[in-house]
């Protein structure tokens, strides 16, 4: 029973990576019906921004503030980045037909990948720690300090972009792009400032997602982001794409599910349950667990 | 008969340039290992280029996971020769032994190409019933799953590679079945089901209206698309004597995406031509190869901005040299009245 409850809380922490970087998937496809592949690669851009001004930190003590700094300074650079690639790449072929815009995702992905190796190195890097360790025992479950951070720091920002989406009015306007970006236009919403503002948010909480990883796993590299970026790609299908709640919803099951399958099957299938889940989803619910069904017109 | 002699043709002219090139005829004539080697590599990379397009330049449904069945297709074959290429061998002993090889080849072939087509409708099916991008994340995941499982099967060497596959594969059989991948392809196109394909390209709505079963339709274009990617792996490992999971990366996908988006989605020449020339910028940028992937990643971006449709577009590069001839893909004028 406790290996069982201490799987769940592994899964916990996992899994709320996952729905971080399954929120901005599914904020993008919900303005723009765009799978945006470049996003796992934007959470790899966040990790070594974070690696890196966690290096210009090196010489202080580690504590929370320092850690409270690094995460803040790589989502600022990586909501400026996904600003860059939302104006440089996808808005001029915003209007064009559905595939151009998925091939140009996956240029913009690759040249982040390719890019990432050449300007960072293709080797492993190490994070260093950056705030203090120590373990919680809750009835035998042993809670490091970092899956406690994962975990409250992600729940933190996943209620954050609740009440931004729900309470202000450019969530509204959000929502509305998302509801139908034709009819947002017309009532006089600028939809690419709407479409900018998702990325940007997206952006910055692959890059949260990013630093958190490199907390608990400290290895990260350039191609770190194509499997996580599917998986929470995989998560955000399972909660309903287009549906925020679902998107964190799905992210925790894939990462329950996946700590699972390692704990109590073989650790070599790790990858492929992600994927298993994804084909079943689309067999038997292909709107998600929370999506609707939308449809179609002509 | 105008058909069959020029297939009679066609792989006279090919057996001869084989003679030729591996200097069967002289070794003045041959041409250097090298060479041969892009020079088949590139006719493998036509198999794939040219079957992946008919499912993502035809249909217009995007398959991320064509190194998936090209996997499948080269680890099949390759275990069936290995292991079953005695016995075939002993069978077929009354035959000269470069025709026993063949025989060999083409039943080792034939079993790739099954189970790909086999993987390729279980893979379909639950992803071509829905619209949209839900194929591009299925063939790309079990891409990836197909890796992992291959990684830990024993029988075909697992992570150390699958070593000790009889070359059987070469310049001849790689650009015969080249040939046969481009007219099969070409007949499928041209025919009243390729229409059908063109048709969900452009309008899924307005083809289903019309009376077109979308989802068996697509299924079958990615069913036979996986075949022939089957064809392609089993080249492969033949070709080079040598498998590992590592040549059937995600990468391997993308790079046949480049080639068809280079060439032109929807043109099977254009595939033809992408393929070539990705191959001879690769080997001719071999000394910047760290750049190599960045600048190819940055081509696909600003190709689909300015030129969305690729180099030749939807159509062939004969009807560029005649203009008479146009795919059924161009859309007839509007009647004027």
């Amino acid at each position: 029973m406790n290996t069982f409850l201490q799987q769940i809380v592994n899964g916990l922490s996992l899994g709320s990576i996952y729905a971080l970087i399954a929120l901005g998937y599914t904020m993008v496809y919900g303005v723009l019906r765009l799978i945006n592949f470049a996003h796992g690669d934007v959470y790899m851009v966040g990790a070594y921004v974070g690696y890196y001004l966690s290096r210009k930190m090196a010489g202080r003590e580690p504590s929370f503030v320092s850690a409270f700094i690094v995460m803040l300074g790589a989502m600022a650079a990586c909501a400026l980045l996904g600003l860059v690639i939302e104006r440089l790449a996808y808005r001029p072929v915003r209007r064009a037909s559905r595939l151009t815009l998925l091939i140009t995702a996956i240029g913009v992905s690759l040249f982040l990948e390719n890019g990432g190796q050449l300007v960072f190195g293709p080797d492993p890097k190490f994070f260093p720690s950056l705030a203090p360790h120590f373990d919680f025992l809750v009835a035998d479950v042993r809670l490091t300090s970092e899956q406690t951070t994962v975990i409250g720091v992600s729940f933190l920002l996943m209620i954050l972009l609740r009440l931004f989406i729900m309470k202000t009015r450019t969530g509204k306007a959000m929502r509305a792009v998302s509801f139908n970006l034709d009819a947002a236009k017309l009532m006089g919403i600028s939809t690419d400032w709407i479409i900018a503002v998702t990325f940007a948010l997206g952006s910055a909480l692959a890059a949260a997602a990013g630093v958190l990883i490199g907390m608990q796993i400290p290895k990260i590299d350039p191609l770190m982001g194509i499997i996580y970026g599917l998986k929470a790609f995989v998560a955000a299908v399972l909660g309903g794409i287009g549906n925020v709640p679902g998107a964190v919803l799905g992210g925790l099951l894939i990462g329950i599910s996946e700590v699972m399958v390692v704990g109590y099957l073989s650790s070599t299938y790790r990858d492929a349950i992600a994927f298993g889940i994804l084909i079943l989803v689309l067999l038997l619910r292909p709107q998600g667990i929370l999506g609707r069904v939308q449809k179609e017109k002509v | 008969m105008k058909g069959f002699l020029l297939a009679v043709a066609v792989v006279a002219v090919l057996y001869a340039a084989n003679a030729v090139f591996t200097g069967a005829l002289g070794a003045g004539l041959a041409m250097s290992p090298y060479l041969l080697q892009v020079i088949c590599l590139a006719g493998i990379n036509i198999i794939l280029a040219v079957s992946l397009n008919l499912i993502n330049g035809f249909t217009g449904q995007f398959s991320i996971g064509h190194a998936g069945f090209m996997a499948i297709g080269a680890y099949t074959s390759a275990y069936v020769t290995v292991n079953f290429g005695d016995r075939v061998h002993s069978v077929l002993s009354f035959l000269p032994s470069a025709a026993s090889d063949g025989a060999l080849l083409l039943v080792a072939l034939a079993a790739g190409a099954l189970l790909a087509a086999i993987a390729g409708f279980f893979v379909g099916v639950p992803s071509l019933r829905l619209r949209g991008d839900y194929l591009a994340i299925v063939t790309l995941g079990f891409g990836e799953i197909i890796r992992v499982f291959i990684l830990n099967i024993d029988a075909v060497g697992g992570a150390r590679g699958f070593s000790g596959i009889p070359k059987i594969a070469s310049f001849f059989w790689i650009y015969l079945f080249a040939a046969l991948t481009i007219v099969v392809v070409y007949r499928i196109v041209h025919s009243s089901f390729g229409r059908t394909l063109i048709a969900i390209r452009e309008d899924e709505i307005a083809a289903e209206a019309m009376g077109v079963d979308t989802t068996r339709s697509k299924v079958i274009s990615f069913v036979v698309s996986s075949a022939m990617a089957g064809v392609g792996g089993g080249l492969f490992g033949h070709y080079l004597m040598y498998l590992h999971t590592n040549s059937f990366t995600f990468l391997k996908s993308i790079e046949i995406i480049i080639m068809i988006v280079i060439g032109g989605l929807g043109s099977i020449t254009g595939s033809v031509l992408g393929a070539v020339l990705y191959i001879t910028l690769t080997e001719g940028f071999r000394e910047f190869a760290q750049y190599r992937m960045v600048l190819f990643s940055l081509m696909l971006v600003i190709i689909m901005i300015v030129r969305p449709q690729g180099i030749l577009g939807h159509r062939e590069f004969v009807s560029f040299l005649t203009r008479r001839r146009r795919l059924p893909a161009a859309p007839s004028a509007p009647l004027q009245s």
